[in-house]
């Protein structure tokens, strides 16, 4: 690599970071503030894309790119205005349930209004061509953009130092309580907010559109990297996204520029582990003032009553009698939801009674999934070894990435779970002569006495029954009152002998190893695995089960895992647009039961 | 006398025999530009089927479902396909990962699965097994049928671009192999694997540059294409190195590039406006006629693939899943590229595709020099095939 190429390089790296830092400051602005984990920035990032491509073709480029930006600001106030601003009271994270809802809305609609077809947008009128740079040619537009970002940085920080509104953001940022018995009205400031991350997100789709094809992908892709980059620069730091949003992209120019290019896969997932482990709040992030009202006070779980041992013994036996009436597919759907009930209860041990949040969920659902195949396939174990043995191996893989976690707090250690399961998940990705690479490990069924629908049925039924009962007995064992106390009052229950990170690492080892023996029935159910075991979509899946259930539910993530997984199943053979069809009933339970599908089960107690 | 035969038709057809049903699942929303064209695609074939009387006096019936485009969720609908909508066969799948679970599936259920679009060589070796039969041409195929135009350029430099999963990852392996048999001493200058949809085109393409390359193959699709190609053209990768891409002229991927079609690329792909022959026009016109669209390589995909079912129904009597196998093996029948067979020892179909070169007609991508590369003679011999499969 020449001194030239890697001036070029450089140069690539500083546009791509002008991208990044547009949409991730949208981002980083309204969690700041909001403390909404917005998962449809993507979207909103997407929409403009799709906007900008259809206005220029109608009104020029230059014209499109501002009334892109502008829709999408005003797209994104109402979404707050009728959603988010009904929720706020709601359970921390159930705004992540509706803006992924909004998500799943978004993406259908924009299939429906520009077909299904890539859209190449047209080239920036007077920004066509390239210009000589060290003895290479360089795109005048990534020119522009390199300028680009830095002045929207400039103009933002401007306006958070120098207007009265600007200051309302920062002390809200700072301190939300406090702001608001200062007589400032929240709810427009919020909703200011939220209209100024939109419009930011929108004109970063836009301003990319002579780069890339506007195209349905696009919401999943740009999220995550946004999300990496506000936490590597830390949250509601607008500075530190920019630092970080430079840092991510001038690595991956030269991991491509240096011949390492498949590590761009996993490179920015890297950065934010590393960053995480040295900086626990990020580049530039601070420490956050602990909210006064203690949010998470909730109620602690009731013991269940008599009516729930019933019910639940009820339950079971009439899962149990099901095979008795159906040998074909209720068999295998009720077995998908066993699975993902189990998966969801070990996400909820950690993030309801543990207050841990973990993002990367489906890091030990898929490792103990690989460890059981690759076992059972390399002919080291039988198929039933290889099922004993997962739970192990992805509760090791818990501890090893929890040991980190536990020493961070809130969205940063859950931004280190998913930093580590983007890197199990690359590892299963690339290592072709382990894993199968992308195409995972096929021929993994169950043995012969066990190859029934039926007799598979009774042995999910018994081992997910088992597990789940075991991690509720466990929430009222010593060790899941010490895990209580460690998330409500860390200090007391440290002052008072309980040793707080080790109690949260064990749960973690036991939370993991819990999903890691579900991903291996789910493996010998199929009879296949593949590196979506452990990616990003199931982890959300993970969380959307949870939240639909209930966080501050005992038995909630059951139902959350019920109805998600039918509602799939059912949406996506009868609707052709099965996604929207899903947001839309998603958004109907959050409006409607806010603390879940558990707390109807509680009430009536 | 023909309300008579009109009510013994009515009798033989509806009144007494059930339609045989056949289970089709796709990645519909994950791929949706390949995919929307492939259900038209059987939509026609599906009526023409029927419209013609059936497969031995019983209609078809096509129950399509949404794969979610992931392995675990495949195999729920394929088993739903199976045990609720007892279908005779399965049949569809794009992505490689989705239909080599699906070929698993099938084999342990002993049901047969025709995949019409993934294009990875293990489905039909490595992993074959006798339940799976592959209609299109593979990675395999589709970069050996470019390499005698690579041979003839006798370029010793060559960069090699391709998305890192397993569809670019065994087209580049097969690329190197092949190339480095037929022009021995060739050098490979330089290889990127960007992540699948997310192509960082401008550093991939200085990158490329600083090997000094005077060839590329690139097996890129879809945006990452797209992206490519802008880049390329505007730092001048293209000026002096020649590309080959395999998949590049298929007009699902080539028309969004409109009036930046690079010149005089080497592509497999589909000139769907040129081809002359009579299969072809007839399914041409019957599509345009049916869909007011012109049909992409999915709709030839989903059209073939149909059609390979319901030649099997016919020639094996019924549904039995044996006869089925048996019927497959082997089968010979006509595509709107001509005719095929199912080989009988790998169950890969010769369907071949078309080799051209790319060029700009009044800002539309289109092929020229275009000539049809059958599938059968871009296979490798049946010893090698042989040593690959288990079965």
């Amino acid at each position: 690599m020449g001194s030239g190429s890697f001036l070029i390089q450089f140069l690539n790296g500083l546009a791509g970071a002008s991208t990044l830092f547009l949409v991730a400051a949208g981002l980083s602005l309204i969690f700041g503030v909001t403390r909404v984990v917005n998962f449809a920035h993507g979207s909103l990032y997407m929409l403009g894309m799709y906007l900008a491509v259809w206005l220029a073709e109608r009104i020029g480029f230059w014209m499109a790119v501002p009334l892109a930006a502008a829709i999408v600001g005003v797209f994104g106030a109402a979404a707050e205005i009728l959603l988010l601003r009904r929720i706020y009271k709601a359970p921390e994270l159930l705004q992540l349930l509706a803006t992924f809802a909004l998500l799943l809305l978004v993406k259908d609609f924009a299939l429906w209004a520009w077909g299904p077809e890539d859209l190449l947008g047209p080239r920036a009128p007077g920004f066509t061509g390239a210009v000589q740079i060290a003895g290479g040619a360089f795109p005048q537009y990534d020119l522009l953009l390199i300028v680009l970002g830095p002045l929207v940085l400039v103009f933002l920080q401007l306006i958070l130092s120098k207007t009265r509104w600007g200051v309302l953001i920062r002390a809200a940022a700072q301190d939300r309580e406090m702001a608001g018995a200062l007589g400032i009205n929240q709810r427009w400031l919020f909703t200011g907010v939220f209209a100024l991350g939109a419009l930011l997100a929108g004109l970063g789709g836009a301003l990319q559109i002579p780069r890339e094809p506007a195209n349905l992908n696009v919401d999943l892709s740009v999220i995550s990297d946004a999300f990496v980059v506000v936490v590597v620069g830390g949250l509601g730091s607008i500075p530190g996204a920019f630092l970080a949003a430079l840092l991510i992209a001038e690595a991956k120019a030269f991991c491509v520029g240096l011949g390492y290019s498949e590590a761009t896969l996993v490179i920015e997932f890297a950065i934010m582990a590393v960053v995480l482990v040295v900086r626990p709040w990020g580049l530039l992030g601070r420490m956050p003032v602990l909210a006064r009202t203690p949010e998470l006070a909730d109620a602690p779980l009731e013991r269940p009553g008599r009516n729930m041992f019933l019910g639940g013994a009820a339950l079971l036996a009439v899962l149990a009698l099901v095979p008795l009436f159906s040998a074909g597919y209720a068999l295998v759907l009720l077995n998908d939801i066993l699975v993902f009930a189990f998966f969801a209860v070990s996400l909820h041990f950690l993030m309801g009674p543990g207050g841990l949040l973990s993002f990367g969920h489906a890091a030990y659902f898929g490792i103990g999934a690989y460890a059981a195949g690759i076992l059972f396939l390399k002919n080291i174990t039988t198929m039933e070894f290889a099922l004993a043995l997962a739970p192990f191996a992805a509760g090791l893989a818990a501890l090893a990435f929890g040991w980190f976690c536990v020493r961070l707090s809130g969205v940063y250690s859950a931004m280190l779970t998913l930093a580590f399961a983007q890197i199990a998940w690359s590892a299963a990705f690339q290592w072709n002569t382990l894993t199968g690479g992308s195409n995972g490990l096929v021929g993994v069924w169950p043995s012969a006495w066990l190859s029934s629908k039926t007799a598979y049925y009774y042995l999910t039924l018994l081992l997910c029954a088992a597990g789940i009962l075991f991690l509720w007995r466990a929430l009222y064992s010593p060790f899941g009152f010490a895990l209580r106390a460690a998330r409500d009052a860390p200090l007391r229950a440290e002052a008072s002998g309980i040793d707080v990170r080790a109690t949260q690492w064990a749960a973690f080892g036991l939370a993991g190893g819990a999903a890691g023996l579900a991903g291996a029935l789910y493996a010998f159910s199929k009879g296949s695995i593949s590196p979506e075991a452990l990616g990003i979509p199931r982890s959300v899946d993970g969380l959307v089960m949870v939240m639909l259930g209930g966080i501050q539910t005992l038995t909630g993530p059951v139902w959350g895992a019920a109805l998600f997984t039918w509602l799939q199943d059912t949406a996506a053979r009868n609707v052709d647009y099965w996604r929207a069809a899903t947001g839309i009933v998603m958004l109907a339970l959050v409006l409607a039961l806010p603390r879940g599908m558990g707390s109807l089960l509680q009430a009536r107690k | 006398m023909r309300t008579l035969l009109f009510a013994a038709l009515l009798l033989s057809s509806s009144a007494f025999a059930q339609p045989i049903k056949i289970g089709e699942l796709n990645s519909y929303k994950v791929f949706p530009a390949f995919l929307e064209p492939y259900k038209k695609g059987w939509g026609l074939a599906l009526d023409e089927i029927n419209r013609s009387g059936g497969i031995n006096g019983r209609k078809l019936e096509v129950v399509s479902r949404d794969d979610g485009g992931n392995p675990g969720d495949a195999v729920r609908v394929a088993e739903e396909l199976i045990s609720r909508e007892n279908v005779a066969l399965l049949m569809g799948t794009f992505a490689s990962n989705v239909g080599l679970a699906v070929s698993n599936l099938a084999a342990q259920r002993k049901i047969v699965f025709i995949a019409a679009e993934p294009l990875t060589d293990k489905i039909v070796w490595e992993n074959g097994n006798r339940y799976t039969f592959r209609l299109r041409a593979s990675t395999y195929m589709q970069t050996a049928m470019l390499i005698p135009e690579a041979v003839k350029l006798k370029k010793t430099r060559w960069a090699i671009v391709y998305p890192n999963y397993e569809y670019g990852q065994s087209a580049t392996a097969s690329f190197k192999k092949l190339l480095s048999k037929a022009q021995p001493g060739v050098q490979f200058v330089a290889e990127q694997a960007p992540p699948l949809g997310k192509i960082d085109a401008g550093a991939v393409v200085q990158a490329l540059i600083d090997a000094k390359p005077d060839a590329v193959f690139s097996s890129l699709f879809a945006a990452d294409l797209q992206k490519f190609v802008r880049e390329g053209n505007l730092r001048g990768l293209f000026k002096n190195t020649v590309v080959f891409n395999i998949l590049g002229g298929e007009p699902e991927y080539l028309d969004p590039l409109k009036d930046e079609t690079p010149e005089g690329w080497w592509v497999t792909g589909y000139p769907w406006n040129e081809i002359k022959t009579p299969a072809h026009q007839k399914f041409l016109d019957a599509y345009r006629k049916k869909w007011n669209d012109y049909p992409r390589l999915g709709s030839v995909v989903g059209y073939a693939a149909l059609y390979s079912a319901a030649n099997a129904l016919r020639k094996a009597g019924g549904t039995d899943t044996e006869k089925l196998v048996a019927a497959l093996k082997g089968l010979e029948m006509s595509t709107p590229f001509g005719p095929i067979v199912y080989r009988a020892h790998d169950h890969q179909s010769t369907m071949g595709a078309y080799v051209g070169q790319l060029s700009n007609k009044g800002g539309r991508g289109a092929m020229v020099n275009w000539r049809f590369a059958d599938g059968a003679d871009f296979l490798p011999p049946f010893e090698e095939v042989r040593a690959l499969r288990k079965d």
